[in-house]
């Protein structure tokens, strides 16, 4: 957790994101951006607004619109000497460059034998509820977790999408950042402004408990918080244990809580079936099996192409009340 | 009388002799190389797939002369011959087709993924037109960062169909990119006329971006260093991308299994090519016509090779396989 009496100011969590960015730019001139309407526009959700007056046209590159194309120039280019962010406007764009991420980028590394590096980042957005339907609002993340040769980092908090971006930025092979679009504005926190890291792999505690354990990634993070505040108002004590990357996973972190806790709730955006869920719950019941009271339950979207229509779907995202439902049951109480 | 001195004055001489010798030799390396591959691979010493390069050889060799070491090549699932000319060495490359730990991927890639940073040889790839963002985006990079690099990105007929290319000729004609998209155009995509599968002008695809086109006679070595020199130094002056359609022919099948092929291909038209229009055969007779060669220093020539390649295979039959141990490694840099 982040020592707060350290940190001067709060940040949006778009803002530590642009700020991360603008940082590696200044360090390292290897590293570029580019993507649809980035410069002067500032991204589709104006997250980095003023950078393209900082570092020009030549960094902040505005691209045509062709996802794998651009990603592919990405690929190369880290290949030989640069260090490119592409900039995916939405998660689900992610299918049309897949397989420049999931066959190139991925296995370069591998298939000559660890001979080329591909330091690349792709940032792309996850995340409903923004009335955006099928095609604009999920949550992709279990797909190149599911890929060897890929880093996958879902930061939940400024101070985290700040240290996370920047190891990203640094790391030498291609890393996929799932930046929660809703959080951009709504999400506020205190972020240092001096240069700080955070290595990918490492969970961190958001609140500690000690009656269950609610492991909770990216936009479902704040959930679990509201919930865990809930759950205290009837003498339930949860500690919230966010992964912060699906891969590297930090497993030991993960399943010290839940040895401590007893019990294990896995909740996150992404479509519940064969998803980042099963797999950490899985990881869970191995390690853990002789410390649990009952199954880890898991929590995700609902199986269904996310609709348009707000009552529709606000129903397919897991909400507080459901988290502080089902942990009420889980500890009999 | 003008024909004589026209005759006389064949531009190609201007190649020079330790060029036009160098282009022979390559050439007669990958013929070789090839054989012994077919040979290896009936036998049942090479695992996996094998898709020989024989009847091609002067455009990866014609090609390849015309780069600086430091310049990048993107290759194909057909990549031996484009490896070898880039300055690969044929120990290694066998050691790898073997699997074996002295590969030049430790046995991790295979004959379709051949990579060598020293030759600047960014990987042969199985994905049909995979590379094409590869190529462009290390040219990409060389313009950044001032290299003046050139990256060569080869591929068949067959990535026509693929969507991917006609993203990066757009972004490379459009960023002025340093890139050559060397079209192999064989005949055939595997099983099938490419005529079944290309519609309208292949030239004016990518004449339609404003790139620059060219047709070449593939069989034809001197042609194609005298066409590729031209547009890969205009590339390096910063005038931007071509794309050059090499006509040829693969005089084995698709790959070395597919051997009853006349459903799909005449065996007279493969007679007439093998017979009539030979890069290796040609490019000889000429050297001989024209006074630079006689046959007996292009037969000293073959047996040099004969007995490097023969070294070459021995070395990669005796090569010992990569422990078990090492599968996980190399995944991550």
């Amino acid at each position: 957790m982040l020592d707060t009496a350290t940190a001067v100011r709060e940040l949006t969590f778009g803002d530590a994101i642009k700020e991360a960015i603008a940082e590696e730019m200044r360090r390292d001139p290897k590293v570029v951006l580019m993507g649809e309407d980035v410069a002067e526009a500032g991204t589709t959700f104006k997250v980095l607004t003023g950078l393209v007056d900082e570092f020009g046209k030549d960094r902040i590159i505005d691209t045509p619109i062709s996802e794998a194309g651009f990603t592919g120039i990405g690929v190369g280019a880290a290949m030989t000497g640069m260090r490119p962010i592409v900039d995916i406007m939405f998660g689900d764009f992610l299918m049309i460059i897949m397989d420049q991420v999931a066959n190139q980028a991925a296995k370069i590394h591998y298939m000559s034998g660890g001979r080329w590096k591909v330091p690349l980042v792709i940032r792309a957005t996850m995340g409903a509820t923004r009335r955006s339907a099928a095609q604009h609002s999920q949550s992709l993340h279990a797909w190149p977790s599911h890929i060897p040769g890929l880093k996958v980092v879902v930061p939940s908090t400024p101070y985290d999408a700040k240290g996370l971006f920047k190891a990203a930025v640094r790391d030498d092979n291609p890393v996929v950042i799932f930046e929660h679009k809703i959080s951009y504005k709504k999400v506020k926190g205190p972020v240092p402004d001096e240069d700080y890291v955070i290595p990918l792999g490492v969970a961190d505690v958001k609140r500690e408990g000690s009656d269950i354990t609610i492991i909770a990634l990216s936009s479902m993070v704040q959930t679990a918080l509201r919930a865990a505040t809930m759950l205290e108002e009837v003498g339930i004590s949860a500690e919230v244990v966010d992964p912060r990357t699906t891969w590297p996973l930090d497993e030991k972190t993960l399943v010290e809580s839940v040895k401590k806790t007893s019990r294990c709730i896995v909740m996150d955006e992404g479509y519940f079936r064969y998803g980042v869920t099963g797999e950490i719950a899985s990881m869970i019941q191995e390690q853990a099996f002789y410390d649990l009271d009952g199954p880890v339950r898991r929590m995700g979207a609902m199986h269904v192409p996310i609709p348009f229509s707000p009552s529709l779907e606000d129903a397919t995202v897991p909400s507080d009340r459901q988290v502080f439902d089902l942990a009420r049951t889980m500890c009999n109480r | 009388m003008a024909t004589n001195t026209a005759r006389a004055q064949d531009p190609a001489l201007q190649i020079g002799t330790e060029k036009l010798l160098r282009l022979y030799r390559q050439m007669v390396a990958i013929r070789l190389f090839e054989e012994r591959v077919n040979d290896l691979y009936t036998r049942a010493v090479m695992p996996g797939l094998a898709h020989l390069y024989i009847g091609e050889e002067a455009i990866a060799v014609g090609v390849c002369e015309a780069l600086r070491k430091d310049d990048y090549i993107t290759s194909t699932h057909r990549g031996h011959g484009h490896c070898l000319a880039k300055g690969a060495s044929p120990d290694l490359m066998f050691a790898e087709l073997l699997g074996k730990e002295q590969g030049y991927c430790k046995g991790k890639g295979g004959s379709m993924h051949i990579a060598d940073p020293e030759t600047g040889n960014l990987g042969a790839n199985a994905i049909v037109g995979g590379s094409a963002g590869i190529a462009t985006g290390a040219a990409y990079a060389s313009k950044y960062l001032k290299l003046g690099r050139v990256a060569v990105c080869f591929f068949g007929e067959g990535a026509l169909g693929q969507g991917l290319l006609y993203e990066e000729m757009n972004l490379a004609q459009l960023w002025k990119l340093p890139v050559i998209f060397a079209c192999e155009n064989n005949g055939y995509n595997e099983y099938t006329h490419f005529s079944e599968s290309t519609a309208g002008d292949v030239n004016a695809r990518a004449a339609a971006f404003g790139i620059a086109v060219e047709t070449v006679d593939g069989q034809n070595v001197r042609d194609v260093f005298s066409v590729a020199s031209k547009y890969i130094e205009r590339a390096r002056k910063g005038d931007g991308p071509a794309f050059l359609q090499f006509k040829t022919y693969r005089y084995h099948g698709h790959h070395v299994g597919d051997v009853a092929r006349a459903y799909y291909r005449p065996k007279a038209e493969e007679q007439e090519w093998v017979t009539q229009r030979d890069p290796i055969t040609l490019h000889g007779e000429w050297l001989m016509k024209n006074g630079i060669a006689d046959r007996a220093a292009l037969d000293a020539i073959q047996e040099s090779l004969v007995t490097e390649m023969d070294a070459a295979v021995e070395f990669a039959v005796n090569a010992p396989f990569p422990d078990a141990d090492k599968v996980d490694q190399d995944i991550y840099a």
